[in-house]
């Protein structure tokens, strides 16, 4: 049963090429309005994924609904109306910022004063204006990006797919970029995004974490943090001498341990883990501190969960 | 089909066909440079330098020297001394042929003998020398033709005026001009070339840049896509088409003798089968390298077995088997056709027919493949 705020619906989504399943079995909900993050490493099915949900890729088996159209039976209406920014943001670089928004506008069958409406409501939303009629192929990163973002969405999507929007660009650009991503969640564009910068992904409402064709985990990111797979990262604030992080080799509760400036962060399995730590860290002469419990970064959590499955 | 979509797609391969000035202009010069090219370098046996050792030295051996520099074919250039004058003179290309005219020759043909004259020829162009061999050996038979007759005249017997008279005329091309025959061909050769090159590259391109994915999650449909990559290719087409006629009658004063519109609509017709094939080839390869190469393999043959440069008739029966499942046989029959022999749909029509199944076939069989491919 698909509520009435629900824009994707997958169920036992898999894909096959041959012998390899590049898509698991994988089922998830994506709500109206929701900044939904898409993670997991290269070649772990997150662009098949996005692929069979803008109708582009059969699925082998299962279903999966876009905006209340199945994607396999009714690609054509779920084109429509999504939005779709692939992967390093391919523009033609042999094309104005304006040429490119009119032959997006004509491929989703805008002419005219509509077309021309939009395309100016969008060049100034993303700050083109400037740059009209300049070469794509001239065009920062930054502006690239933007004018990518700007085609996908000339024709209001309600729906819109980002492949890595912000790959390769600088941080003030990327900034920019997601108060734009951002405001447009406000205003009910449901959004799905695939990025590898965790930071961006704390912007996301829900994040779902995908290894090996297989969803792992989701949630939102405060609940990614405290589930049992994370462990409890405590922190050994000193100034650290390196020949700790040998000692701390072999202790069967230890699952990490990295330095972050002049800390330590210590990944354990348990809260309780914490007095066997400094217990074994006295008996080979090293005064652990206070050992508090930090909230530990998305990174951590995914790595410590990409171990655990 | 939403043409509006299609137009949105043409318009955009406009601007870019515009604003890439290095392929335009190598879309519209190379053409021009072949056909002059070909034009000229069509191998006409004419003014071959000619070396000659006349042992003979006289009058009746300057007769025949004279016979065969006047059929325009021989250029008697050197005079040789020796025999090795004459094997160096060929040894080093800077004659065809060498003759060699005996001690004997004037003395014998008094006895009412017949001497013997060498002709020898470079052979490494057969067909040069076929054509040098075969006019040295006509002008021996007429010069002994007319002594034949001089010497019954002589002896005051009647000269018959019997014997077969063969009244050569070449027709269609009564100049036996060269490049009548090349400059219509190149056309056809051309065309195949730049069209499957040009479709082709359109669509790995956009592959390799990934734009081809940006497409195919928009509403277009294949069918628009490839309607509108291939509706500013046809334009390049007709203008390189018009470019090469007005060439052809200007410069090289080749007429175009019979219906130029139905011309036109047999170029239209082969569009299908030269882009259907580019886009095919799209299909298979993965980068422009790999596509470069594929089309190689079909470029090459089916100009050899069209009859670009060896006529079909003249080939092994097996080899003309698949001279007739290139589709180029038929637009070269076609445009010389019509070209050169001025003749129209009431002979060519078979020849319109099979080029319009093969473009239907291939340019199905790719938007099939296209569709397939990126779906």
């Amino acid at each position: 049963m698909i509520g009435s705020n629900t824009t994707v619906s997958v169920r036992s989504l898999t894909r096959r090429f041959g012998a390899f399943v590049a898509v698991d079995d994988i089922s998830f909900e994506i709500h109206a309005g929701e900044i939904w993050g898409f993670l997991g490493p290269n070649g772990s099915g997150k662009s098949t994924t996005i692929r069979m949900l803008c109708g582009v890729l059969q699925p082998t088996s299962g279903t999966a609904c876009v905006l209340g159209y199945d994607v396999a039976k009714d690609p054509e209406a779920v084109k429509l109306r999504i939005g779709y920014m692939s992967q390093g943001a391919t523009l033609w670089d042999d094309l104005t910022v304006d040429e490119h928004l009119r032959f997006y506008a004509g491929l989703f069958d805008m002419h005219g004063a509509r077309a021309g409406k939009s395309i100016a409501e969008w060049t100034e939303r993303v700050g083109l204006e400037e740059r009209r009629n300049q070469l794509a192929g001239l065009l920062p990163g930054g502006y690239r990006k933007r004018l990518a973002l700007a085609c996908t969405l000339l024709h209001e999507p309600q729906m819109l797919f980002l492949d890595e929007p912000t790959s390769g660009v600088d941080p003030i650009s990327r900034r920019e970029f997601w108060d734009i991503i951002v405001g447009l969640a406000e205003s009910g564009t449901t959004i799905m995004v695939t990025t590898h910068y965790l930071d961006e992904a704390e912007h996301c409402s829900n994040l779902a974490l995908m290894y090996a064709g297989k969803l792992i985990a989701q949630g939102s990111p405060q609940a990614l943090k405290a589930l049992p797979q994370a462990g409890v990262t405590l922190e050994i604030d000193s100034p650290v001498n390196p020949a700790i992080l040998s000692a701390l080799d072999g202790l069967p509760f230890v699952r990490s341990a990295s330095l972050y400036g002049s800390a330590l962060h210590v990944t354990v399995d348990r809260a309780q883990d914490a007095e066997r730590l400094r217990a074994a860290l006295a008996s080979k002469g090293y005064d652990a501190g206070s050992l508090p419990v930090i909230v530990p970064a998305l990174e951590d959590v995914f790595a410590a969960i990409v171990e655990a499955a | 089909m939403n043409f509006r979509r299609v137009w949105t797609i043409a318009t955009k391969e406009y601007t870019q066909l515009l604003r890439d000035r290095r392929t335009l202009l190598s879309t519209m010069l190379l053409p021009l440079v072949q056909v002059v090219l070909y034009g000229y370098l069509s191998n006409d046996i004419k003014h071959e330098p000619t070396i000659v050792w006349d042992l003979s030295r006289t009058a009746e051996s300057r007769r025949f020297t004279q016979a065969l520099s006047n059929t325009q074919y021989f250029d008697v250039r050197y005079s040789a001394s020796s025999m090795g004058d004459v094997v160096a003179h060929i040894d080093a290309g800077k004659t065809l042929a060498g003759i060699v005219i005996p001690p004997d020759y004037a003395s014998l043909l008094h006895q009412g003998k017949s001497p013997q004259v060498m002709v020898a020829v470079d052979a490494s162009d057969a067909t040069a020398a076929r054509t040098a061999l075969s006019v040295a050996q006509s002008v021996g038979t007429s010069l002994s033709h007319g002594m034949q007759i001089k010497a019954l005249r002589l002896a005051g017997l009647p000269v018959s005026q019997q014997g077969v008279d063969v009244r050569a005329r070449a027709w269609y091309n009564p100049g036996l001009r060269q490049e009548v025959f090349i400059v219509p061909g190149v056309l056809a050769l051309i065309l195949q070339f730049t069209m499957t090159f040009l479709s082709m590259s359109t669509i790995v391109r956009e592959r390799e840049l990934g734009t081809l994915e940006q497409l195919i999650v928009s509403p277009i449909q294949s069918g628009e896509l490839i309607l509108g990559k291939i509706i500013p290719l046809m334009t390049v087409g007709f203008i390189n088409v018009t470019m090469i006629l007005l060439l052809a009658v200007f410069w090289f004063g080749v007429p175009v003798t019979g219906s130029v519109l139905l011309l036109y609509f047999a170029v239209f017709v082969f569009f299908f089968t030269t882009l259907g094939l580019g886009t095919f080839v799209s299909t298979i390869a993965k980068t422009y390298i790999q596509a470069i190469q594929l089309i190689q393999f079909f470029l090459l043959p089916s100009m050899l077995l069209s009859g670009f440069i060896f006529p079909v008739a003249a080939m092994p029966k097996v080899l003309q088997w698949f001279s007739y499942l290139v589709p180029l046989t038929y637009f070269l029959t076609i445009v010389r056709g019509i070209i050169i022999k001025g003749v129209g749909l009431d002979y060519l029509w078979p020849q319109l027919l099979l080029l319009m199944l093969f473009g239907f076939a291939v340019f199905t069989t790719a938007a099939l493949r296209f569709q397939k491919r990126i779906a």
